[in-house]
């Protein structure tokens, strides 16, 4: 596989990555391409035998901390249809579907620091070590945004957090 | 035996469900979770919340890349086979969905835990020693296959079979017995009309949360691999990926029979 080819195949989940985060499909989609055209540019820096998907997402994380995009982040409460429209599968399983909804809501009120942990290892599955290269932060700030940003999660997905009470009131 | 732990910690519980345990430690904090309520809804919580990222994510893995994109990648052959490769493996997966649950199964191409991948590399490196063998390729040979088959259940603590990959053109040459990180593995060879040799390396002992179908390639050796409860399986060859998943799905068919 050619290097090009390696970013090629890459491509399916920095774009999930980036629809998370940004949850707007079309900033999402800016924030990929971006991505893909600094690699691509900078290919011959890519070393050979290091991972082609760590080297992307960490220039995506870079990206993603430049204002210009965090900026773009949907605001709260912005209808989830949204999503829909732009081919988001929803699962047809009920339950599921509604949780869904709810996570997505839910990464709203994180700060970015622990939606990005979040992130790589909950839905892109990255390993601890790879999350904090990724990121450039040390292990144990991984695992402690990870915590936080969790518990944060299961408070407003479970409806006992105040804020979101208020809110919806 | 090992003292049981007073209280974990929350580090580790996460460490739990994101499989970055060693298999010892892991079976330890399964073993907690089951006397300890308070911790065990904390961990389905957080499992949980990975199933929703998923649930609400995944969609976007099959999408067909934005014009935009495509453009910027170029005319590129990979760009369009690749995710028709995805999509022939996400069948796969569904079809292997009996035996796992929820999210892991859409996530076959995840990196995965650390186990689960020590352990395809192991079977990978088998591969590529025995591979070249001409006069002793395996320990006990096709023509005494029940023979093989007992004593590698035996040492393996579990009943293994060699499944039948003929009617793909692989006839089974043999087995052999193995370490795999201080366990017992078992390996059996086939081998298609052309000289082409593909392995099935099997191992008893808990490695880690289960898997759904995944793939890896290092240098021209592939794999498909899963985690199926106590048992890891792997089917690793130098042959197309398209022919070595072909492969996968009868072997896990017939195992999980």
């Amino acid at each position: 596989m050619s290097k090009r080819q390696a970013v090629v195949a890459e491509l399916p989940r920095l774009r999930r990555y980036a629809r998370a985060l940004l949850k707007d499909p079309v900033a999402a989609d800016d924030l990929v391409q971006d991505c893909v055209e600094r690699a691509l540019s900078r290919l011959s820096l890519f070393k050979a035998g290091t991972n082609m998907r760590s080297w992307l997402f960490t220039i995506t994380h870079n990206l993603h901390v430049n204002a210009v995009y965090r900026r773009r982040r949907a605001p709260d409460g912005q209808p989830l249809t949204l999503d829909v429209e732009n081919g988001v599968t929803v699962q047809a399983d009920q339950t599921t579907g509604l949780v869904a909804r709810d996570i997505s809501r839910a990464l709203d009120q994180l700060p970015d620091e622990q939606r990005h942990v979040v992130l790589l290892v909950g839905l892109e599955e990255m390993s601890y070590k790879k999350t904090a290269e990724i990121l450039g932060v040390p292990m144990g700030t991984v695992m402690s945004r990870l915590a936080r940003g969790r518990e944060r999660l299961r408070h407003l997905m479970e409806g006992d957090d105040p804020t979101v009470l208020r809110r919806v009131k | 035996m090992n003292t049981p732990p007073r209280s974990l910690g929350d580090a580790e519980l996460h460490a739990y469900v994101d499989g970055e345990l060693d298999e010892v430690r892991y079976t330890e904090v399964e073993a907690w979770l089951t006397e300890h309520a308070d911790d065990g809804a904390k961990v389905e919580a957080w499992k949980r919340q990975k199933a929703a990222l998923h649930a609400h994510f995944d969609g976007v893995l099959d999408e067909p890349l934005p014009a935009s994109l495509q453009n910027s990648v170029g005319r590129n052959r990979t760009g369009r086979s690749m995710p028709a490769w995805m999509r022939i493996a996400a069948a796969i997966v569904l079809f292997a969905a009996g035996a796992a649950s929820g999210w892991g199964l859409k996530n076959w191409h995840g990196n995965g835990d650390l186990a689960a991948i020590r352990f395809v590399q192991r079977a990978m490196g088998a591969h590529v020693v025995y591979l070249p063998e001409v006069r002793h390729p395996v320990e006990i040979g096709a023509d005494e296959e029940k023979h093989l088959v007992a004593w590698l259940s035996k040492r393996l603590g579990r009943a293994v079979r060699a499944p039948g990959l003929t009617g793909a053109g692989f006839h089974l040459v043999g087995g052999r017995l193995l370490p795999d990180a201080g366990l017992p593995a078992a390996q059996f060879m086939y081998e298609d009309g052309g000289g082409r040799r593909v392995m099935l390396y099997v191992r008893s002992g808990r490695l880690g949360k289960d898997t759904a179908f995944r793939f890896v390639n290092e240098g021209d050796v592939a794999a498909f691999y899963w985690i199926d409860g106590p048992m890891g399986y792997a089917l690793t060859g130098k042959v197309p990926r398209p022919d070595l998943l072909g492969l996968a799905r009868l072997v896990y068919d017939q195992l999980e029979k």
